[in-house]
């Protein structure tokens, strides 16, 4: 394996847990709502799957615990944003609040044990497609569910009908209502999607990234994810581009501190940071007069009978 | 079975005081349970947790001087949320604060010259904080970019200026490779209320900000201003109020604010600089906003809850070996009902049986 | 003899306190267009929703082709037959025709596929459209079409038109009761929810009659004279203004707007183009036009909300003020009441003393010495509320507690108090009832005889033509003339509105 290949690799590993977030985030603001809450799950996401996997000895039960842990996260906030029409964003707050002092005492027990991580499955024949194949086709089975994703939910939005019904309730709620549709339940689904892949990103990073429990150790990417899914414009394959991008710095900053750049560690540790902020405004710029978001985005809906 | 909300027409005045309370209310009643779940006694944790921080002198003034930079914070940052202005990073707000201020300590370290310095220092950690939080402020009103991501982003890249300095450039040469500044002379340290207290000036400065900010919130225009942006942003452009200028005005004053309070705890409580100068304040101070009402004597009452919930947490960790993290499971806990409990202002909440919507 | 397609009987709607409909009866025969009348908040769109199965009623029955149904959700009532053009459109912006056509068939169908039907229908029914397009491009009357499509799609027997000619110009109007006629001979039966009575009386067969909640007649409209209905409708005679001959063609000019172009603020606006006109002291000039054509842009420009380019392309009394902002156009003795009630002229949640001070802050002395003077902000409200009937519970409510015409009397009078010299009024009485809109009709003409310059953009032909001295036609940004009123016909108007005249001029831009 080349070096090319080895960091290429390491970019996929790192961006994977982000790309997971974000499409689950991207279909909640697809169906409009935000939800600020994403870091909040995903850490819930890594306690509870480590300590399901500890406590079990198996991995595969460590990652539904992690999924369960983000949905119940998620129906919580459907519960306040949803269910009595609260402030998204403060709701969104509190569930990060929350989910990082719970994903405490949830993994307060398992500090400092070790576990051998999901390790990487081969697929035949692909893995062995010279440069791609190592790189695309030799990965756990988080990245190809992450792969997955950003194909299934394209398709989901763009040719089923279920799709384009969750994105008219992201445009116009109330429409959407006068035409019949349930827009509550519909959201509801939506967010508990994506807690669900908050939960596996989560997973990801306690199971195979670095397979061991350090309190905070999501350190902002359910953040950075949320800030993916501005960049993206809300499509899922322009949020795949994102995620690798923050994933590639964060990769290379770590290289460039291992190779000795004559930069305090700090500033190269703030790039991923700098870097969202840099991107934020960018794209605002880019996009000036086209408005990519869900025109419902954050509006809470109240029907009246 | 399904839940129906019916739009008020007016909002009865006890509710208003009333839901706080009950979010409180609700709040120890969850603790009540997870207190039993982790298998201690509910009621000798609660009074562990609420009772013992107020039993004696030494806790009383703890609360107080923890419920100083809570409260500073939170009166900021209430003007922004009302003002639909979503500054989230007063955590980095007061670490640049505290950097800011405690750079002319440094600077004026070995030869401290008058009177003019304390003051000096604490305007330069409110202009720290507020140059710090118009950077937000004006990524949006220039760029349109997001302002809880950025305010969010910038508070881990002031959390790791402040480990670059005092790992770098500000390390105590004497101080056996500890991250952390020498401590500041007496003359850069806030002066205590009482002779061997824990109670400094920067109490009575908060409680000063405070009526300050009630009087500028509810009988200037500026703070009709801030509720009308919040509450009907096209209503406030035919009133002629400028959103931009209001945007930065409250950023600026939040991180002033935020500034503040972090010079005090570095110049006052800690009387240096090290990483670990703040618990949490910034996010903290989010609750305390939201369960003071966004209101600034709410704040007031609001963070001396709230800073007992520290010391409780700490007395807990050592009595009874609770994870610290315990506390802020109750306060996402606190927040989410008192976000629950503000519906009630707007809505009569009833169920009902039958299909769903 | 086959039953009445459908039927509601003794239906009872209420929403907390409020008895919407009060034991209400409505029969629908087959192949009939039926109208049900009434002012704004008399209940006919509670009554409609309920049969589009979007409210349940409390109590009463409905009937379908004579047997009781319930109609749990839109979906049931689509499964029957019935289908509904709302009033505002429940349109997605930035989705497609087709897609939005999609969205209302309950058996899914790929979109190509429904894209091949709406041409179809569309060329059918006398109603182009295309469907590939994203409805934030289209035209008012266009979005009517696409609503329309879309529930001739479903194949129905009872078609509920919600307000639908409030939108459209005169030439549009004609286009859409052409289609109704086709409509009713292929057997369907339409149900025409309506205030105006010339159109009801020409294209109804029968008419019901609600008040308050309330069946006051059902009647054939045929039979009746326009002001026999509007007494059925209103309960009693609505006096007629006092409406004196224009003011003199020499009275000096207050107004004057000169070559005003004004570039669209969010991507789905209207630019202003080379506006010019002037406005004379004494006078009221309407601005007609369908909605969407610049009228909120032209708001924004005269108010001061957004700025012009240049200083002189608006003078105030001779004062060049297009770079001044709204609050020193008000110093200068304007006033403005924009269209929107609650959002826009009123803050919903803030009470009415502090509503007062949203306008009042910069000319009316509500602040003093930094402070502000709640005594005098409350006189305020209390002057309003005597001199304009303002109905309200307690003495300073929040803004959202008032009904939607004691608030626009509330809107309306704060400005008015002022005696303001120049008054820019956006859609005065929209969704205001008749008595509330004679008030404030009247306190405009009497403002104008006053001395003031009034300027009243509305897409109320008949109220401008009412109130109106002279007259302009805004399309697409551009502002044709204005002509006085006398002599103007509605064909005359109705061409302008749907932009023959402007067609050189919008080359050229």
């Amino acid at each position: 394996m080349t070096l090319l290949e080895a960091i290429l690799l390491t970019i996929i590993t790192a961006s994977t847990p982000l790309l997971i977030a974000a499409i689950g985030e991207l279909v909640v603001e697809r169906a409009g709502v935000l939800n600020l809450g994403v870091e909040g799950m995903m850490i819930m996401g890594a306690a509870a799957g480590i300590a399901a996997a500890i406590t079990t000895g198996n991995s595969g039960l460590g990652v539904l615990a992690a999924v369960l842990a983000g949905m119940a996260l998620a129906a919580v906030f459907a519960f306040l944003t949803l269910g009595l029409a609260t402030n998204q964003v403060a709701a969104g707050l509190a569930l990060s609040i929350f989910g990082l002092g719970l994903s405490g005492v949830v993994g307060a027990p398992f500090v400092g044990v070790q576990r051998a991580g999901i390790g990487k499955i081969e697929i035949p024949f692909l893995s062995e497609i010279p440069f791609l194949g190592p790189v695309l086709f030799a990965q756990d089975p988080f990245v190809y569910a992450s792969f997955a994703l950003v194909v299934g939910v394209s398709w989901f939005l763009w040719r089923s009908r279920a799709g384009l019904v969750l994105r008219a309730c992201g445009e116009n709620h109330a429409s959407a209502h006068a035409l019949g549709y349930p827009v509550l339940r519909i959201r509801l689904y939506a967010v508990l999607f994506g807690g669900a892949c908050a939960g596996l990103a989560g997973a990801y990073l306690s199971l195979a990234y670095t397979p061991f429990w350090t309190s905070g150790m999501t350190g902002g990417r359910g953040w950075i994810a949320l800030a993916i899914v501005v960049f993206a414009s809300w499509l899922p394959w322009r949020a795949a581009i994102g995620a690798y991008l923050f994933g590639g710095i964060t990769i290379l900053q770590l290289h460039a501190q291992g190779a000795g750049v004559p930069l305090p560690s700090q500033l190269l540790s703030a790039l991923p940071y700098l870097i969202t902020i840099l991107v934020l405004v960018l794209i605002m710029r880019l996009r000036r007069g086209g408005a990519a978001a869900p025109a419902a985005l954050g509006t809470p809906f109240v029907p009246d009978r | 079975m399904r839940l129906v909300l019916e739009r008020r027409a007016e909002t009865p005045l006890a509710l208003r005081i009333g839901s706080p309370l009950l979010a409180v209310a609700l709040t120890l009643l969850s603790a009540i349970v997870i207190f039993a779940a982790l298998g201690h006694d509910p009621w000798r944790a609660l009074h562990i947790y609420f009772v013992m921080p107020l039993s004696d002198s030494w806790g009383l003034q703890e609360v107080a001087v923890k419920a100083t930079p809570l409260v500073l914070i939170a009166v900021g940052l209430a003007l922004c949320y009302r003002s639909n202005n979503w500054n989230i990073g007063a955590e980095g707000q007061f670490l640049v604060g505290a950097l800011a201020g405690s750079w002319l300590a440094l600077a004026t370290h070995g030869a401290p010259d008058g009177p003019w310095l304390l003051p000096a220092m604490l305007a330069c950690g409110a202009l720290g904080g507020a140059l710090f939080a118009l950077i937000p402020a004006l990524l949006k009103t220039r760029f349109g970019a997001n302002e809880i991501l950025t305010s969010l982003m910038l508070v881990y890249v002031a959390e790791l200026l402040m480990d670059w300095l005092v790992r770098g450039p500000w390390r105590d040469p004497h101080g056996f490779n500890m991250p952390q500044t020498v401590i500041f002379e007496p003359e850069a340290t806030i002066p205590l209320l009482m002779e061997g207290g824990r109670l400094n000036i920067g109490t009575p400065l908060m409680l000063l900000v405070v009526a300050l900010m009630a009087v500028l919130a509810a009988r200037t225009l500026k703070g009709f201003e801030i509720r009308l942006v919040g509450e009907a942003p096209r209503a406030a452009r035919f009133a002629g109020f400028s959103e931009t200028r209001l945007t930065w005005t409250v950023f600026a004053l939040s991180g002033a604010l935020a500034g503040l309070a972090g010079i005090l705890e570095a110049a006052g409580t800690v009387r240096q600089l090290q990483p670990a100068i703040s618990p949490g304040y910034g996010f903290t101070a989010i609750i305390v906003a939201f369960l003071g009402r966004l209101n600034p004597v709410g704040c007031l009452v609001a963070g001396v809850f709230l800073a007992i919930t520290f010391i409780g947490g700490e007395n807990a960790q050592i009595l009874l070996r609770l994870p610290l993290d315990v506390t802020r499971v109750f306060q996402g806990l606190l927040l989410f009902y008192v976000l629950a409990c503000d519906t009630l202002l707007l809505y009569r909440v009833r169920l009902v049986r039958g299909a769903a919507a | 003899m086959t039953p009445p397609l459908v039927e509601a009987q003794r239906i009872v709607k209420r929403f907390g306190a409020l008895l919407a409909n009060d034991h209400v009866d409505l029969l629908v025969r087959v192949g009939e267009v039926h109208a049900l009348l009434g002012e704004n908040g008399a209940g006919k769109s509670t009554l409609v929703k309920m049969l589009y199965g979007l409210l349940q009623p409390n109590e009463g029955r409905i009937l379908w082709q004579g047997r009781p149904v319930t109609l749990p959700s839109p979906k049931a009532a689509r499964a029957l037959g019935i289908g509904m053009v709302f009033q505002h459109f429940s349109l997605f912006e930035n989705l497609t025709v087709a897609e939005n056509v999609a969205l209302a068939l309950d058996a899914a169908a790929p979109l190509p596929e429904v894209a091949a039907r709406v041409a179809e229908l569309s060329a059918a029914y006398g109603l182009p459209l295309s469907p590939g397009r994203e409805v934030w491009r289209l035209s008012v009357g266009e979005r009517q079409r696409v609503e329309i499509i879309r529930c001739l799609m479903q194949d129905p027997k009872l078609l509920i038109l919600d307000e639908p000619t409030s939108v459209l110009t005169p030439q549009e109007c004609e286009g859409l009761f052409a289609t109704i006629a086709r409509l009713r001979a292929e057997g369907r039966a339409v149900l025409y929810i309506s205030h105006k009575l010339e159109e009801v009386r020409r294209i109804c067969e029968t008419a019901t009659i609600l008040r308050q909640g309330r069946v006051v007649a059902a009647t054939d409209p045929r039979a009746e004279t326009a002001a026999s209905l509007a007494r059925m409708m209103v309960g009693g005679d609505v006096a007629a203004l006092r409406h004196e001959a224009a003011a003199e063609s020499d009275a000096p000019v207050r107004l004057s707007v000169r070559g005003l172009s004004l570039p669209a603020e969010d991507p789905h606006g209207t630019a202003l183009r080379d506006v010019s006109f002037d406005l004379r002291r004494g006078e009221i000039l309407g601005v007609a036009g369908v909605a969407g054509n610049g009228q909120e842009e032209l708001f924004a420009a005269l108010s001061g909300e957004r700025l012009a380019p240049r200083a002189g392309q608006i003078l105030l009394d001779g004062a060049p003020v297009g770079r001044e902002d709204i609050n020193a156009r008000r110093r200068r003795g304007a006033a403005f009441v924009p269209e929107e009630r609650l959002g826009h002229a009123a803050a919903p949640r803030l009470p009415l003393s502090e509503n007062a001070l949203l306008s009042g802050h910069a000319a009316n002395g509500f602040v003093r010495g930094g402070l502000l003077d709640r005594g005098r902000m409350l006189g305020w409200v209390d002057a309003v509320t005597r001199a304009f009937d303002v109905r309200k519970g307690p003495r300073d409510p929040e803004a959202r507690a008032l009904s939607g015409g004691n608030l626009q009397k509330f809107v309306v009078g704060r400005e008015l108090l002022r005696r303001p010299g120049l008054l820019v009024v956006a859609q005065p009485t929209w969704g205001v009832d008749a008595g509330a809109a004679r008030l404030i009709r009247q306190a405009l003409v009497d403002l104008a005889r006053e001395g003031a310059a009034v300027l009243v953009i509305s897409q109320d032909l008949d109220e401008l033509l009412e109130i109106a001295d002279r007259l302009a036609v805004i399309f697409h940004g551009r502002l044709s003339p204005a002509r006085p009123v006398a002599g103007l016909t509605r064909e005359e108007i109705g061409l302008l509105m749907g932009g023959a005249g402007f067609a050189m001029a919008a080359e050229a831009g």
